[in-house]
């Protein structure tokens, strides 16, 4: 399972997230989805800090965050 | 050795996973995510009924489990005021824009914090009316173009905006009244523990609170989301200053 989980079909490519993001791995993918926008992609999960700031602005809960543990 | 992931962030429980109708980037979401997170948080999805207002935000309804009633224009407070001396067990809010709230709801919003009834509203002040394709609002900014002040609001011509939150906490009826920012993650956490208290002053029976929240329009205010953010940190802010204008003994 992925750090940072983008709900491709609920973004509308509004770039907030990527405004916020301290160590700036997401970006604007190529890729259109249904409804016609093109969703925001995380570039590197390892270097998610999960800070929680992408989350926070987003205004479509588009985005979900996971973290592994030592089992 | 399996890998195991901890939850950090998933979406609310009593979010109803559809997709918003909202223009990319409106903090119209923001807010009602907090909602939704709170309600979870508090455990009110049982007791919850949303008041919902005539503005972008008419299908709010629509985006919770929770039970909601549609108000007519600027008459929230008065149904929520009803619903709640009828059902005084159930978590009570109206949701309201700055068109709503502020330009045909004013008379209901006023007497509603006068009456101090416990009830909570959430206030969206975005500076225009965006439903209706961004018309001047009481909370518009004097120089700001609107598409009823294509030239800029003169206090000459329009008056002057109107601080709502520091207005109402002049009454003596409500018991919390604050002014929050959606425009960055850490104003959006401070959002967050304000509706909580609102959230809370209403619980335990103390009386009526309302939180202002800075929002934006990108799409009426022609800029942006990233653009909208920056203009509430620097051309809305100054005006309206983020506070807590009233908290009574007991809010917490
Ligand atoms: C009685 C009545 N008068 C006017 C309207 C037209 N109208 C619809 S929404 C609206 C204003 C909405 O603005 P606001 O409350 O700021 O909400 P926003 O869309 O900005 O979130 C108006 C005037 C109406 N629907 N009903
Ligand atoms: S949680 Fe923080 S570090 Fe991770 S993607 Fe979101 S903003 Fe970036
Ligand atoms: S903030 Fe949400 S909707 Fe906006 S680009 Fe990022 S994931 Fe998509
Ligand atoms: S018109 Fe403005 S307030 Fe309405 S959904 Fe679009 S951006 Fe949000
Ligand atoms: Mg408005």
């Amino acid at each position: 399972m992925e750090r940072v989980s983008i709900d491709e079909q609920r973004c509308k490519s509004c770039g907030l997230c990527i405004s916020v993001c301290p160590v700036k791995i997401l970006i604007i993918s190529d890729r259109l989805n249904a409804r016609g926008f093109r969703p925001a992609q995380c570039t590197d999960q390892d270097k998610c800090t999960s800070c929680g700031s992408c989350v926070l602005v987003c205004p479509d809960i588009a985005i979900e965050l996971h973290r592994e543990v030592k089992a | 050795m399996a890998e195991q992931m901890k939850v950090i962030y998933e979406r609310p429980k009593s979010w109803a996973n559809k997709v918003t109708h909202y223009c990319p980037g409106c903090t119209h979401g923001v807010a009602h995510r907090l909602i939704a997170e709170l309600v979870d948080e508090m455990d009110l999805l049982d007791k919850t009924i949303g008041v919902w207002p005539v503005g972008c935000s008419v299908l709010g309804y629509d985006y919770f489990d929770f039970d909601s009633v549609e108000a007519a224009h600027g008459r929230a407070p008065a149904m929520a005021t009803g619903i709640k001396v009828t059902n005084p067990d159930n978590f009570v809010f109206t949701y309201q824009g700055d068109g709503d709230l502020a330009s045909i709801g004013m008379a209901e919003i006023v007497h509603a914090a006068a009456r101090g009834w416990p009830i909570t509203a959430i206030f969206i002040n975005n500076g225009n009316y965006g439903m209706t394709g961004g018309q001047m609002a009481p909370t518009t900014l004097l120089g700001q173009k609107t598409t009823t002040s294509p030239l800029g609001r003169t206090p000459q011509d329009n008056g002057f905006p109107i601080r709502v939150a520091e207005m109402l906490a002049q009454l003596d009826g409500p018991a919390y009244i604050a002014r929050v920012s959606l425009d960055s993650p850490v104003n959006i956490r401070k959002a967050k523990s304000a509706m909580r208290k609102a959230f809370n002053a209403q619980i335990r029976g103390i009386g009526f609170s309302l939180v202002e929240c800075l929002s934006t329009c990108p799409t009426n205010w022609r800029l942006t989301p990233v653009e909208s953010m920056e203009r509430v940190r620097k051309e809305v802010m100054p005006y309206f200053p983020l506070g807590e204008f009233k908290v009574v003994e007991g809010v917490l």
